[in-house]
């Protein structure tokens, strides 16, 4: 998949801002202390009181106006609705913000946030322990927009408490140089030349689905034998000294740095090194199948009625296309919002083509999402993996 | 009346200070050490039914990792004094009105942050730093063979972080040696070596004990260095902890772990200072 197609000077612009933005972040990654990155407020003073939604979202997850410092599409929200908006970069981690505000959440305390992110499983999590708002329909009239494969997950099948902000698809990321081939099975991956120089995602869902899908089992119906044996499958591989790392985002340095060849990595990572790296890495959804995941818009059982409100107004605006498009043009990750693409083509014809952001229907129907797992299963298949990992 | 109230209201901040930040949380982490999953709870919730055998379950699965977390910080710990010991003696006594810069040099590398110095090792010691081509280019190592995500990136990412540890206590006591023992001993007929022996280091114990215990210390229960430089087979106990509490979210194994790290620096160190005897430490 994924024709590159050189890209427009201002989709260049765009990507080379949030590399660079990536750039500041890099070291502070991993170990999550990128607090300091916190809090961009827009339009505080104008709105009237208790019109306030504070949001924490993942780092470099929306569009960002280095010159001004600012978040247009946020800024916009504010200018169409009077609702203020406090944006937090710092959902770092599903299981470390979750650490973060689990004993807040207990006691119904205040989180300091109206919305969060939560990936897929994490947001399951959320909504069991009744950590989630419903949304009042009439607010997101917009909902109906979500794209028809990420419309009824398992853990919240008619979309009342979330809603997709951004699809993640997981799949093999590689050097050209080191393997002109390409890399299209697990067979590929574990090629010779990439011995001692592959990195698979630290995210269970990711590595372990792409990994069943390739041994003929779907994640969305796993049972506990398959999963372990594919868990084995990995331990073996790093036992033998095929796989060096299991990561998160960072795979993307260790790519860049030549320490690895060969990643099991997401598409938005690999949209950015294809483009900033002309043809020196490549990215594909496995023959066998590639996992499509994300991570969602969910209104804490922490917030107050008005700020729920301004929140649901503030989910439906990125729910309309045009938004979603700038929002994409950005972030280059799956956009969920059905008509998007069309918008895209007034914004960069030639990113409306690209299959990292709006997949076709054939790869789309070659994506699989891991299925929820109970809180049993939940721990000890995470520590099945954890150990697995060295942890 | 008014004496003896004094230094106890002198002291009654640090007491407060450690019991809220200290005590407090060390209590917790006890109770939560014993506790075991709710039957049919959600992820995350425990119970206290006062199992002590998780301090064995935690100690025996996770042996490997333990022993690679006293292993690694040993060797940091005996790297970062060879390099520091004669350092130290240079700033002391050779480096003349260049003293002071010396000294700055040494702690300057901590106005950056302790990631960010991690870092930047990776990408010393990564394919494309200078390292690797060099030795290749020389022929010790081959085409195959990377420097990061390995046991020696670990621990010479940990050696490097604690050297101001090191060498910060040993310059501190070396430059208490009045020169004077030094010149008696040559007038003694002494050779450097036998001086270096029977004076010098003697009367650097004191900093050798306590740059060591600064170093092995926080080296034992280090994180950072195995997860940036390390690979999944060069991981230490601190990653496991990390992992239970964040990834697997099993809070009474992650608290079981942490105490017998405790304990074992604890006894480790113990023994050490029995050994080199305590009035070195001051």
């Amino acid at each position: 998949m994924a024709k590159k197609s050189p890209l427009s000077p201002e989709a260049r612009s765009i990507i080379n801002a949030r590399v660079s933005r990536r750039a500041v972040l890099a070291g502070i990654g991993g170990v999550g202390a990128a607090g300091a990155l916190a809090a961009c407020g827009s339009g505080g003073d104008s709105a009237a009181s208790g019109e306030l939604v504070r949001w924490g979202n993942w780092p470099l997850y929306l569009d960002f106006d280095e010159e001004n410092k600012t978040y247009p599409t946020l800024d916009k929200f504010t200018e169409a609705t009077g609702i203020a908006t406090k944006y937090f970069e710092d959902y770092n981690d599903n299981d470390e913000f979750y650490g973060k505000v689990q004993a807040q959440l207990k006691l119904n305390e205040d989180i300091g946030y109206d919305l969060v992110s939560p990936t897929d499983w994490m947001a399951a999590r959320w909504i069991r322990l009744g950590y989630a708002q419903k949304f009042d329909a009439a607010n997101i009239p917009n909902k109906s927009n979500i794209l028809d494969t990420l419309a009824s997950p398992s853990y919240d099948p008619n979309r009342e408490s979330t809603l997709t902000w951004q699809g993640i698809m997981g799949g093999f990321g590689w050097n050209t140089e080191k393997n002109p081939k390409g890399i299209r099975t697990l067979d590929d991956l574990f090629a010779p030349a990439n011995k001692g120089k592959i990195v698979v995602l630290s995210e269970l869902r990711d590595t372990i689905g792409i990994i069943l899908l390739a041994q003929g089992a779907d994640p969305a119906t796993v049972t506990e034998d398959q999963y372990m044996n594919a868990v084995d499958f990995m331990a073996g591989k790093i036992s033998d000294g095929w796989i060096r790392g299991v990561k998160g985002n960072e795979y993307a340095e260790d790519l860049t740095s030549g320490d690895a060849t060969a990643v099991i990595g997401w598409s938005g990572d690999m949209f950015i090194l294809a483009s900033e790296n002309e043809g020196k890495f490549d990215f594909t959804i496995p023959e066998s199948g590639g996992t499509i995941s994300g991570d969602n818009l969910l209104i804490p059982s922490t917030a107050t009625p008005e700020a729920k409100a301004s929140a649901e107004k503030l989910i439906n605006w990125y729910y309309d296309p045009a938004i979603a498009a700038e929002v994409a043009a950005y972030v280059n990750y799956v956009t969920p919002v059905k008509g998007a693409q069309a918008e895209m083509e007034k914004i960069d014809p030639e990113l409306a083509k690209s299959e990292y952001i709006f997949p076709t229907e054939a790869t789309m129907k070659n994506l699989s999402v891991f299925r929820s797992l109970t809180p049993t299963e939940e721990t000890a298949w995470t520590e099945a993996f954890q150990k697995a990992a060295g942890n | 009346m008014q004496k003896i109230r004094t230094p106890y209201l002198l002291l009654l901040p640090g007491f407060a200070f450690l019991f809220t930040f200290f005590i407090l949380p060390i209590v917790n982490l006890a109770q939560t050490s014993t506790q075991t999953p709710i039957s049919g709870g959600d992820t995350g919730q425990y119970e206290q039914t006062l199992r002590f055998q998780n301090y064995i379950d935690a100690f025996i699965e996770n042996r490997e990792q333990f022993g690679r977390s006293f292993v690694y910080a040993l060797i940091a710990t005996l790297l970062a004094l060879a390099i520091s010991y004669p350092l130290a003696y240079a700033i002391a006594f050779k480096s003349g009105k260049y003293k002071n810069l010396f000294l700055v040099l040494v702690i300057a590398p901590f106005f950056t942050s302790f990631i960010l110095r991690t870092v930047a090792w990776k990408q010393i010691l990564g394919e494309e730093g200078f390292v690797v081509p060099t030795l290749r280019t020389i022929g010790i190592i081959s085409d195959s063979t990377t420097l990061t995500s390995t046991s020696f990136a670990v621990v010479m990412g940990m050696t490097y972080n604690f050297l101001p540890f090191m060498t910060l206590p040993l310059y501190a006591s070396i430059d208490r040696i009045d020169p004077r023992t030094l010149e008696a001993s040559g007038d003694l007929y002494a050779n450097g070596f036998t001086t270096f022996r029977k004076v010098t280091l003697p009367l650097s114990m004191p900093g050798v004990v306590a740059g060591t215990l600064l170093t092995f210390i926080p080296a034992a229960g280090d994180y950072v260095n195995a997860a940036i430089l390390g690979s999944p087979n060069t991981k230490m106990i601190g990653n496991v902890i990390e992992s239970r509490y964040f990834r697997i979210v099993d809070y009474p194994t992650a608290a079981a772990l942490s105490f017998t790290l405790m304990a074992a620096i604890l006894i480790l160190v113990t023994l050490y200072i029995r050994k080199a005897g305590t009035e070195e430490l001051v």
